[in-house]
Parts: structure tokens; C-alpha cells; sequence
């Protein structure tokens, strides 16, 4: 033993993974292959393939750009592409309102707030499916009887219609996710520090100037992450889209991931969906890109 | 000022009965016939119809979808963290260049949505005959690693190098190593990659309705073609979701205090 002591100790002292050893790679072999098959094969296979007229079936011939000139005189397309943008933007304003809300009602010194914090982020724990689903039954059967009740013709008749459809898809994605959200604020407003907060007090600042002067400012870093964090998933949604809406009425509640699969598995135009989808990444991809700037740049500026 | 305290609890409260409704009214109403919920939603049920639930619980199958899930997302979990943590601690023992582009490459990963591979992925799949539950589980690994590996890699800093040292000293080959020293280490992270990972996986509904038959449907899925036939008939529907809910609920019971920390932290990094 003693005489590979000094072979093992050089190695030790070195790097424990190198580049050549056999050991660093077959560590990465199953996450490598994994990502290399699951995602980047197909992705640049689904790049490929959307410069082509492909059906999935058939072998397929090169056209260009063709399908990429169709998409954008699409007006099937680019309506969902814009009701996606509306939901998201509407969506994203009003999940950061409340989930900071509830982050502040938690972290008061409340009998109450490990319960109502557990009651808070529960609906995200369940499927979208699911929730859309149950709030299905809330829009069309429990709002029309409240409706019906009180004579209050704006809650009847839900999901019938694109504007229904629309706030019912933001009410069940806000009430989903406001909790993850309001984590994601609590774990930010718990650093603030407390002598900031009794040396206001002392001072004599009011709750709300303690807020406006202190709160805020110090948690303004979360914004940007929720911000971007709510606006990638909302553009992503698709089983809250489903359960609820279906895309109804006449298509005008469906939202890019769902206009994808509709183009590739039920019309079986799998490069035109696929060109779909690639134009969804470039757009997703250019929101997150841009979060990790601004974080990135926060880094710095702190 | 007590009184004031008193107000806001109270308030607060309020909310939480607010943002709970929605549970209230799917349960309530699990219990009704179709004709009271036709003549009543809001209020309690009068005859309390377990026979929904009985009905329900055959038209799911329950007991199978249950077993589905379970075993998805199980041997899912089981796969990432196993394979995510040794990549991880590979990475991080790799002090290279070329180590730090494979990380990149991963985190870099996280940014295509699922939507943009998934048409050639069910293809290339359906072409090697591996549409089916391994399949699924092997696409779990590819889509839920690159987190994971971001996290234990993030993890591996606080594990200092003298305990590698240590263990090759004592004859231990890598691997080796890895198991029964670094791993035991990395239990907080994998609780965390583990829980963050249940969560999407065991609610995923699109990719498992492109891969899955009916035979081996997962909940979701199985919600979903159940729902389809329950359209007009609320109480069924509503019993079918309860019971579908009740398997989050006891784990979330359980582990509440686990996934809102793991939650919280795979989400500020």
C-alpha cells in the first residue's frame, strides 16, 4: 500500500475528475445521454425537420422557409400568440401582486400564518389539470347559480366567451401559483433586517412609509426574479388552458403551447407545428435570457 | 393596538377560507346528487351520496392509475437523483474548462421549453418501439437533470475535498467514494431535487399523453379521459377529482414542512 500512497496522493492533490479519466465520464454518461436524447437531438431534429413539409410519416422534402412564411400570415397562429402575450402580461402583474401580498399577511406575527401559509401554497402542489377542472365547475355551474341568485348578470355564462375564457384562465393561474410566489417573496422579506424596522418605528414611520421606504426597496431584486420566473410559465401553459378552456369558444382562448400541439397531433402537420415550436423557443428562450442579464446584473450592482 | 392584531388575524383568515373555497365547493358537491347540485351548489349536502365516490373509484381505476403514478414518478426520482447527484459531484470535482461547459450546456438546457422538442421526441421514440412507461421514465431523466444537476453542483462547494482525499487514501475507488462517503452528504440537496422533481412529474399531463396508453395511464391522464365522458354529470366529475387530490394531500400532510423549504430553495437559486 504504501509505495501507491504517493501515486494517489499527486492525483489527490490535483484534480479528483479529470478530463481524460475514464471515472469523470462514465459519472456523466447517463445525464449526458439523457439530455443528449431527450433534448438536443430532437431539437435540432425539429429545427431540421420545420424547413421541411414532414408529416411524420412520409419521407419529406426540403421547402425553406416556407413554412415559416405561413406562420406569420397565420391569423390562427398569431391570435394565440397574442392572447398568450395578454394573459401573460395580465397574469405576471397580478401573481406578483398577490403573491407579495400574502407574503406580507404571512409574515406578520400571526397565531395563524403557518396555516394560512400552508393553505396558501397548496393548489400548487395539484396538477393544473386537475385545478382547471374544478374551476370548470366553479365558472360555469357556481358562478351562474351565484349569478342567478343575486341578478348579477356578469357572472353567468362563463367560458363562454373569449373575455370570460381570458380572466378565467388569469383567476385559476393566480390563485395556482400566487403561493409559489409568495415563497419565493417570504425567503427575500426574511432577510430584511429587524433593527431596520424597529429604528423606523422609533423614528415614527408609519406601516406604510415603513413599506414604501424600507420593504420595498430591499425585496425590489425579487421582482425581477418573479417577474420573469411567472412570465415564462404563463407562456408555457398548457394543462390549465385544456382543462378549462379547451382553446374555447372557436379557438380564440388557445394559447401557443396548445396551438402547437393541435398543428402537430391532431392536424398531423408535424414541421408546420414544429416551426411553431421553434419560434416559441426563440421567444421563451429570449425571456429567460433576458432574466439571467438582469440577475446577473443585480449580482454586480450589490 | 390588540385589537388591532385581532382584526388582521381575522382578515387574514377570511383570506384563507377564501382561497380554500374552491376545495370546499368540489367536495360539498362530491357528495350531492346531480339533481341538488342542479337546485343547490353552495350549501352542505343533504344525503351525503358516497355511491359518486364508488363510482368514481371504478371508472378511474384507481387503484392502477394510482400504481402508475407511483411507479413513474417513483423510479423517475429514484433515476434523477441517483444519476443527477454523481454528475454533480463530478462536475464539481472537475476543476477544467471542459467541466464547465458541460454545466452550461445543462443549465442552458432549462431555457427550450418542453413544447419545442417534444414533436421530434415522440417521434424518435415511436421509431425505437419506446413509447411505453421506460421510455417515459429515460425522458423524466433528460428533462429533470438539468436542475437537479445545477443544484447538487452548487451543493458539492460546501463538501470540502479532504473527505475524497480521506477515503482514496483508504483504498476506496471513486465510486465508491461517491456512494458511501459524498452521497450520504448531498441528503439535504436530494431531498430537495426529489421534491421538486415529485411535484412536475407526478401532475405532468402532456408528456405522458403522448407516450402513455390507457392501460398504464397515470392520474392525470386517466383524469382526463374520465372527465371527458362525466361532461354534464358535476357529480361524478367532482368525486373523481377529490379522490384524484387525496394522494397529494397526505403527502403534503406529511412532508409540508420539507417541500416548502426545498420549494423555496430550488426557486431563489
Amino acid at each position: 500500500m504504501l509505495v501507491f500512497a504517493p501515486k494517489y496522493k499527486k492525483k489527490v492533490e490535483g484534480t479528483y475528475m479529470r478530463n481524460r479519466d475514464l471515472s469523470f465520464w462514465l459519472f456523466l454518461a447517463p445525464v449526458l445521454i439523457g439530455l443528449g436524447l431527450v433534448v438536443i437531438l430532437p431539437l435540432l431534429y425539429g429545427t431540421f425537420y420545420s424547413f421541411t413539409d414532414w408529416n411524420g410519416l412520409t419521407a419529406s422534402t426540403f421547402i425553406g422557409l416556407d413554412n415559416y412564411i405561413r406562420l406569420f400570415s397565420d391569423t390562427q397562429f398569431l391570435n394565440s400568440l397574442w392572447f398568450t402575450i395578454k394573459i401573460s402580461v395580465v397574469t405576471v402583474i397580478l401573481l406578483n401582486f398577490f403573491g407579495l401580498a400574502l407574503a406580507l399577511i404571512v409574515t406578520r406575527k400571526l397565531k395563524s400564518s403557518n396555516f394560512l401559509r400552508t393553505i396558501f401554497f397548496m393548489p400548487n402542489l395539484i396538477g393544473g389539470l386537475i385545478l382547471g377542472f374544478i374551476w370548470q365547475f366553479i365558472f360555469v355551474s357556481v358562478f351562474d347559480d351565484i349569478g342567478k341568485l343575486f341578478g348579477i348578470e356578469g357572472l353567468q355564462g362563463w367560458l363562454s366567451t373569449t373575455n370570460t375564457g381570458f380572466w378565467g384562465l388569469v383567476i385559476l393561474t393566480v390563485w395556482q401559483m400566487a403561493g409559489y410566489i409568495m415563497i419565493i417573496y417570504i425567503a427575500y422579506l426574511q432577510n430584511i433586517p429587524n433593527e431596520l424596522i424597529e429604528a423606523a418605528k422609533i423614528d415614527g414611520a408609519n406601516s406604510f412609509q415603513r413599506f414604501k421606504n424600507i420593504t420595498f426597496p430591499l425585496v425590489a431584486p425579487a421582482f425581477t426574479v418573479c417577474m420573469f420566473l411567472t412570465l415564462s410559465t404563463s407562456f408555457k401553459m398548457y394543462d390549465q388552458n385544456l382543462s378549462l378552456t379547451n382553446g374555447g369558444p372557436y379557438e380564440s382562448t388557445q394559447m401557443v403551447a396548445m396551438e402547437i400541439v393541435k398543428t402537430a397531433f391532431s392536424a398531423n402537420e408535424m414541421a408546420y407545428g414544429q416551426a411553431k415550436a421553434v419560434v416559441f423557443f426563440i421567444i421563451v428562450a429570449i425571456i429567460s435570457l433576458t432574466q439571467v442579464y438582469y440577475n446577473k446584473k443585480r449580482e454586480v450592482d450589490m | 393596538m390588540k385589537r388591532k392584531t385581532y382584526i388582521g388575524e381575522i382578515l387574514a383568515l377570511l383570506l384563507g377560507l377564501v382561497w380554500l373555497s374552491p376545495f370546499y365547493l368540489m367536495i360539498v358537491n362530491a357528495f350531492k346528487s346531480k339533481k341538488e347540485i342542479f337546485m343547490d351548489v353552495l350549501g352542505l349536502p343533504e344525503g351525503f351520496e358516497t355511491s359518486n365516490f364508488v363510482e368514481a373509484f371504478i371508472d378511474l381505476d384507481f387503484v392502477n392509475s394510482l400504481m402508475n403514478s407511483v411507479i413513474v414518478t417513483g423510479v423517475s426520482i429514484a433515476v434523477i437523483v441517483f444519476f443527477s447527484s454523481m454528475a454533480g459531484y463530478a462536475l464539481a470535482r472537475n476543476k477544467s474548462k471542459l467541466s464547465s461547459v458541460i454545466l452550461l450546456v445543462f443549465v442552458g438546457a432549462m431555457l427550450i421549453p418542453f413544447q419545442s422538442v417534444m414533436i421530434p421526441l415522440v417521434s424518435l421514440f415511436g421509431k425505437v418501439e419506446m413509447l411505453n412507461q421506460a421510455g417515459l421514465i429515460f425522458m423524466y431523466l433528460g428533462f429533470g437533470s438539468s436542475l437537479s444537476i445545477f443544484l447538487y453542483h452548487g451543493a458539492m462547494t460546501g463538501i470540502s475535498t479532504s473527505l475524497d482525499e480521506a477515503a482514496i487514501i483508504d483504498g476506496a475507488n471513486k465510486f465508491q467514494t461517491f456512494r458511501h462517503i459524498i452521497f450520504p452528504l448531498l441528503k439535504p440537496i436530494s431531498m430537495t431535487v426529489g421534491i421538486l422533481n415529485v411535484i412536475w412529474i407526478w401532475n405532468d399531463y402532456l408528456l405522458p399523453s403522448l407516450v402513455l396508453g390507457e392501460n398504464n395511464a397515470t392520474i392525470p391522464l386517466k383524469m382526463f379521459y374520465f372527465f371527458g365522458q362525466y361532461t354534464k354529470q358535476w357529480h361524478l366529475a367532482l368525486a373523481g377529482l377529490t379522490i384524484a387530490i387525496i394522494p397529494v394531500i397526505i403527502f403534503y400532510f406529511f412532508a409540508q414542512k420539507q417541500i416548502i423549504a426545498g420549494v423555496s430553495e430550488g426557486a431563489v437559486k
